[in-house]
């Protein structure tokens, strides 16, 4: 496996540290990293979990909006973050893999590097409230 | 190729009669190939010396800039090549997030800083914002990488006459690690490092130190040494010596690293004016030789 940029290795540093919840994925949106706090409100710890693809990932928590309906991938913050290069934010419902569904709001960032590198993107994100 | 050390010290310059042994000038490292091209990295205090030993057989030389802290770039304004007019110099560096090398070099070399403006050196004088990623440059195939270290920071991994040197002059890959050192993706410089024949590695501080000094962009000896295993490096040149260090507390440093290393790492303390040959496989790796530099180069 090829060593990951710089940046992307301090960013996985930084939010081991953290005490929010953040899911770091590479340019093509595959899951890199996702820290304790998120291990809790994903209801699975990333040891067990490992890369996944976007594809995946996107479907696996099963996303849908306040009305019940699924959220389509590109709907989501991380993907915008992550193919349109700019940050978004949204709150959706994700069902974790513990069996819970919860809301969360969710913040993306992308991730770019200097001479213009597409290094992917990072998600902070909460439990919102329900109302 | 042979690798020769002009300027072993980080930070700051120390020298001094406690330092006589393993020198007192900041980063600067001369690599030659077998064709007598030239490479230089850092442009620290040590690099006056080198420009005054460089003949008129040489018509270009190429300086990689790892970063542009003080330690890297305070001989530049003294490098003898510079005020050459057929001299054909090529400064290669990071540039920021938002100014190029040209911007960045400027600051120091004009007034009041420095009386002469980079605009002015009467060399043919070019410079590059070092490409992240494989480039070539007369006789060396050169490797760049962004590294752990404040601000934009690269190390170099330069391959010619089959080996492969690697510099990695101011590196702090345990920042934040859980373990030294995990998954080599996770690791920073560990692309540059692999198998390497001789890596050239920031080992600064004591462990008693480091403590103090987290998030300063510098390893401990044992951190050093812990990297040269991950990558199982052949040789391992501790570098960027504390300016606090002197000739006494280096030689038990290294005898510490040494007994950590494996019996297929050799341990070869950089010193000012040593000249390290590095050759292909089977052989690897011909006797150190240590000598003065002198007026004829390398």
């Amino acid at each position: 496996v090829p060593q990951h940029e710089i940046e992307v290795i301090l960013m996985r540093e930084l939010a081991s540290y953290l005490a929010m919840a953040i899911f770091v994925v590479d340019p093509a949106g595959e899951l890199l990293y996702y820290n304790e706090p998120a291990e809790l409100l994903l209801g699975r710890r990333f040891d067990e979990t490992g890369p996944m693809s976007m594809e995946e990932w996107s479907k696996d928590f099963e996303p849908f909006d306040d009305d019940g309906q699924p959220v389509p991938a590109d709907d989501l913050p991380l993907v915008i973050a992550v193919q349109e290069r700019h940050p978004a934010h949204g709150t959706i419902w994700i069902r974790a893999a513990d069996g819970r569904t919860r809301r969360l709001a969710i913040t993306a960032i992308p991730l770019l590097g200097l001479a213009d590198r597409r290094l992917g993107a990072a998600a902070v994100f909460w439990e919102a409230d329900e109302s | 190729v042979k690798v020769t050390f002009w300027g072993t010290r980080g930070s700051q310059a120390s020298p001094g009669a406690d330092t006589v042994r393993y020198g007192g000038n900041t980063s600067c490292v001369e690599v030659r190939n077998d064709a007598g091209q030239l490479v230089v990295l850092d442009a620290g205090t040590g690099i006056r010396r080198l420009g005054a030993s460089i003949g008129p057989d040489v018509p270009r030389v190429d300086v990689l800039l790892t970063h542009l802290h003080l330690d890297h770039i305070q001989g530049l304004g003294f490098f003898d090549c510079l005020y050459r007019p057929d001299f054909d110099v090529h400064l290669w560096g990071p540039a920021s997030t938002t100014l190029h090398l040209w911007s960045r070099l400027s600051r120091y070399l004009s007034p009041p800083l420095f009386p002469v403006r980079l605009r002015d050196l009467p060399c043919t004088l070019s410079l590059h914002d070092v490409p992240l990623g494989e480039f070539e440059i007369p006789g060396f195939k050169v490797r760049a990488a962004l590294v752990c270290h404040p601000a934009p920071t690269v190390g170099y991994r330069l391959e010619a006459d089959g080996v492969s040197i690697t510099y990695i002059s101011d590196h702090e890959p345990a920042l934040g690690a859980k373990e030294l050192f995990g998954p080599p993706e996770w690791t920073s410089g560990f692309d540059l490092a692999e198998d390497t024949d001789l890596l050239v590695h920031d080992a600064q501080y004591t462990d008693a130190e480091y403590t103090s000094r987290v998030g300063w962009g510098h390893s401990t000896v044992g951190h050093a040494v812990a990297f040269a295993r991950a990558v199982r490096a052949r040789r391992f040149v501790p570098f960027h010596y504390d300016p606090t260090h002197d000739d006494a507390m280096l030689d038990r440093m290294h005898d510490l690293a040494r007994a950590s290393l494996p019996a297929e790492c050799e341990l070869i303390p950089a010193r000012e004016g040593a000249t390290i040959e590095v050759v292909a496989p089977p052989n690897m790796v011909a006797p150190t030789t240590e000598r003065e530099p002198s007026s004829s180069g390398a």
